[in-house]
């Protein structure tokens, strides 16, 4: 599903609020009744809040938490229309929710799924109008009882005052009476950003003080009754199969109940999981990974037995040598290349990476006639649910899907695979499983970030400016194996056809190759923006010094002003370059870009769109003789409209920056004789604290009143800034990702 | 053959294989799911906890060598409703962004603090290697600072 279409998904739930019979999202079935308070149904106002008898304020979150704040950011809304204490507030995490309508299924609390960084922007209205509503039933439910009109009550956070006496009566005395009053059909009022007590104010994480006491609980913490565990052995061949199976040694592994293979799809099929295996079921974790290391099986090496990093690159190479498939020609690249002064060219590997979520994959499954209990840590619940009934036909209305806290997301969890695959053992056995995946596995199974190598040439007229540019990519694109995806459209993965610097130049050309591998590919956290961003920033900045001009300045004049300009991709409809120099100019600013640097230092910028928010970094480092590079410092901005929680904005910028940096500093993920080389974090090294710089600024540049999204926008000009920095102090440019030795040799 | 030790002050026996990693007897025997699996081999400290006062990484550490030690887990840190001011020092920093892994960064940091009342930059960053996939890094520098600045207001 692209990002749009979950977006989407959203919206959609705006259409059901109106059409519903039975009143379904805002009134009625007790939402939060999955949990231990189902009792309470009278004390609840539609799906997201509940008052206690002492006045604490129990309020839904019906995204999936992976660490982005979502269930933050959603209940500070809620909170602030419906005229709160925020510390009075507890968040409670809500299932999956869907009703069965006559052919199809609808949300019930709201579209639910996180990713491309939708959650707030989808629900920034909806959320508030739950507030504002239930805080008009409260009101209502007073004025009735003391038998005034409603427009002489007002509320202070969590009384109702009412009348010439300014008569208060707290929430929780009137929950019952305003739960009965039925729904507001109708968008109320909201509050003005001026008047705002919560949203907008730096608000602790919810939650933080269940993280630090240990109390937390994940996908992987999830203990039923009766539970078995289990771990799948997968092919370590991409797209191979078991061709024997010994599970003699397995079976006499103390606690190891059961061994069967588990059936992967063909290797032209969607990945409904990711590899065919074989199953061990025990009695602990433990047992099941002892009792998987005992197995002894043969594997049928399959179709992709030969892949290898190195054939890939080498027929990347070959590619490019050829024509492409052209997906956009803006003006006239060839006559205006011909014409320019100078002509600048370079090319650029992005290697394949892997999402290394702390919390490996895991999932709970419980299988019984008729009905399947899910618990996982899932970015698209509802995925999870369509995985479950794929698996076993159980009515997706009897599969019920509860979300845990997400330990890292990263785009890893809106493919349900693993739900399938515990599903699949839960089904075989009958008994409620845990499938836990092993570091290892999750190393060596994913659905990687998609790898390529990209040419980029460019013709400067006399006056320095850009006046052709073309991006030619070859490349393992991430749609491949996705189901409804033709050939011809497999480039929309891989290039956004809006990004900078279209419409900056007149004579542009995108130019696609899909090259087919066995390497399974999926989003990572700013899918194909990563890859755009750190090739396009190089690009600008190697123009930049080829022709003698500053790339802070050239960098200015190709973005220009402020100006909505269409986007078609996902975090359109428009884009507005000149909040791009906004940034641009504030970083250069803060890190005194202007300054020269000594020998063995310097300073990098870059800039990028993501996905509707706007971002830059600067970045210093030093590279001393040998080569050991240190990131001296950083200084990065983050224009996303309106900031809900100031707080988890800088906590997203901080992130974005260190994953963007991590992965260019030293991770990949190759291929030898048609598996994966890498297998845990010896050999995929993330960033440690020593890396980061104490000298590190966040900074929030306000625009507007409304928010976009934070999760992947701190990402894209992180590593351009690195090595941008790196050429500023050495000379040397960094073309190939990951970084890793080449400033040593 | 049943091998006793403490956690969290209790006593505890565990009749299982010997070989089991510390980490797999606290979550999946004990119930203690506080620490984390990250990893397996002591890479990423998800899984620390302190054993007779040291921080260990129990996801490679055989609760055969655990005989008659005693081990704290992050379930063990606060005393009551008092938490430890590493624990509210990672409150008060809003650190968390997953989460994950911070249970395993609080018992390293406590332990740390333990060494070095007042540490530098320096000293945090050849001691503190736990890893953190959401890159909090920032934050828990400004965490670890703050909670040593708190204990040695508080003399503790």
């Amino acid at each position: 599903m692209s990002f749009a279409e979950r977006v989407n998904i959203n919206r959609r739930r705006i259409l059901i609020a109106g059409v519903s019979a039975t009143g379904g999202l805002i009134c009625g079935l007790p939402a939060l009744a999955a949990g231990p308070d189902a009792a309470n149904a009278e004390r609840q106002l539609g799906h997201f809040i509940e008052i206690a008898g002492d006045g604490r304020i129990i309020i839904g979150s019906n995204q999936p938490e992976i660490g982005q704040g979502v269930s933050t950011a959603l209940p500070m809304l809620i909170a602030e229309e419906l005229d709160v204490d925020w510390s009075r507030v507890t968040v409670r995490q809500m299932p999956l929710g869907i009703v069965k309508t006559a052919d199809e299924f609808t949300w019930k609390y709201g579209g639910q799924g996180v990713g491309g960084s939708t959650g707030l922007t989808g629900n920034f209205d909806y959320m508030r109008q739950v507030g504002a509503k239930a805080r008009r039933l409260l009101i209502r439910a007073a004025a009735l009882r003391q038998d005034l009109p409603e427009d002489q009550c007002a509320t202070r956070p969590g009384v109702v005052v009412c009348g010439p006496m300014g008569t208060t009566v707290p929430y929780e005395e009137l929950i019952t009476e305003a739960a009965a009053l039925g729904t507001i059909a109708d968008d109320v009022p909201l509050k003005q950003a001026k008047d705002y007590r919560i949203v907008g104010k730096a608000q602790t994480g919810v939650g933080v003080r269940d993280i630090v006491t240990g109390q937390a609980r994940y996908g992987i913490d999830t203990r039923e009754p009766n539970m078995r565990y289990a771990v799948i052995a997968r092919s370590p061949y991409l797209n191979g199969t078991p061709q024997s199976v010994d599970d003699t040694g397995a079976r006499q592994v103390p606690g190891v109940l059961d061994v069967f293979e588990i059936l992967g799809p063909k290797p032209d099929e969607p990945y409904a999981i990711l590899a065919s295996g074989v199953a061990v079921v025990a009695t602990s974790t433990w047992a099941a990974i002892k009792g998987r290391e005992a197995l002894k099986i043969e594997w049928n090496k399959g179709p992709n037995a030969n892949d290898s990093s190195a054939a890939f690159w080498r027929e990347n190479e070959e590619m490019l040598r050829g024509k492409g498939q052209v997906v956009l020609d803006d003006g006239d690249f060839d006559t205006a290349l011909a014409s320019a002064e100078t002509v600048v060219e370079a090319r650029y590997r992005i290697p394949f990476v892997n999402h290394a979520p702390l919390e490996p994959q895991n999932c709970y499954a419980h299988v019984t006639e008729g009905r399947c209990h899910i618990i996982a840590p899932t970015q698209m619940p509802g995925g999870a649910s369509r995985s479950a009934h794929a698996v076993t036909g159980i009515p997706r209305e009897h599969i019920s899907v509860d979300i845990t806290r997400v330990g890292g997301g990263f785009g890893r969890r809106l493919t349900n695979d693993y739900v399938a695959e515990a599903t699949m053992i839960s089904k075989q056995t009958g008994w409620p499983i845990k499938l836990q995946w092993t570091r290892e596995d999750d190393v060596k199974h994913d659905f990687y970030r998609p790898a390529g190598l990209h040419h980029l040439r460019a013709g400067v007229d006399r006056q320095g400016r850009v006046v052709a540019w073309t991006q030619r990519l070859a490349s393992a694109s991430k749609y491949f194996r996705r189901p409804n995806v033709p050939d011809d459209e497999l480039w929309t993965a891989e290039l956004y056809p809006d990004d900078f610097p279209r419409r900056m130049v007149e004579n542009l050309r995108l130019e696609y190759f899909n090259h087919r591998v066995g390497v399974p590919r999926g989003s990572w956290r700013a899918p194909a923006h990563t890859a755009n961003a750190f090739v396009v920033q190089s690009f600008v900045d190697e123009i930049a010094h080829a022709t003698g001009q500053s790339p802070l300045e050239l960098r200015i004049a190709l973005l220009g002003d402020e100006r909505e300009l269409d986007y078609s991709n996902h975090g359109g409809p428009t884009f507005n370059p000149g909040r791009l120099t906004r940034l641009l100019r504030f970083v250069a600013r803060e890190i005194d870009y202007k300054r020269s640097r000594p020998a063995g230092r310097g300073v990098g910028l870059a800039t990028h769109f993501t996905f509707g928010g706007y971002a830059a970094h600067a970045i210093e480092v030093s590279v001393a003789d040998g080569g050991e590079l240190t990131i001296e410092r950083i200084v990065a901005a983050i224009d996303c409209g309106f900031a809900v929680n100031p707080s988890a904005v800088h906590a997203q910028l901080e992130g974005g920056t260190v994953d963007g940096l991590s992965t260019a500093l030293g991770l990949e993920i190759t291929v030898k004789d048609g598996q994966i080389v890498q297998s845990n974090f010896h050999d995929y090294p993330l960033m440690r604290l020593a890396q980061v710089p104490a000298a590190f600024e966040t900074h929030i540049l306000p625009y507007g009143d409304q928010p976009t999204g934070v999760g992947e926008m701190g990402i894209p000009s992180a590593a351009p800034a690195l090595t941008n920095a790196i050429f500023a102090a050495t000379g040397k440019r960094i073309r190939t990702l990951p970084i890793a030795q080449q400033l040593s040799a | 053959m049943s091998i006793a030790f403490k956690v969290n002050g209790q006593t505890v026996r565990f009749d299982g294989l010997q070989d089991t990693p510390l980490l797999w007897v606290l979550r999946d025997e004990l119930g203690l799911t506080g620490t984390k699996y990250g990893c397996g081999i002591s890479q990423c400290g998800a899984c620390t906890v302190h054993v007779d006062g040291r921080a260990q990484r129990s996801c490679a550490l055989p609760v055969s060598q655990i005989a008659g030690r005693a081990v704290v887990t992050i379930e063990g840190l606060a005393e009551g409703d008092a938490l430890h001011p590493v624990q509210q020092a990672w409150i008060e920093g809003d650190v968390p962004q997953c989460g994950y892994c911070q249970a395993g960064q609080i018992m390293a940091a406590v332990e740390f603090l333990e060494r070095y009342p007042e540490p530098s930059d320096d000293d945090i960053d050849a001691n503190l290697s736990n890893l953190c996939r959401c890159g909090t890094y920032p934050r828990i520098r400004k965490a670890v600072r703050r909670a040593a600045r708190q204990q040695q207001r508080s003399g503790s």
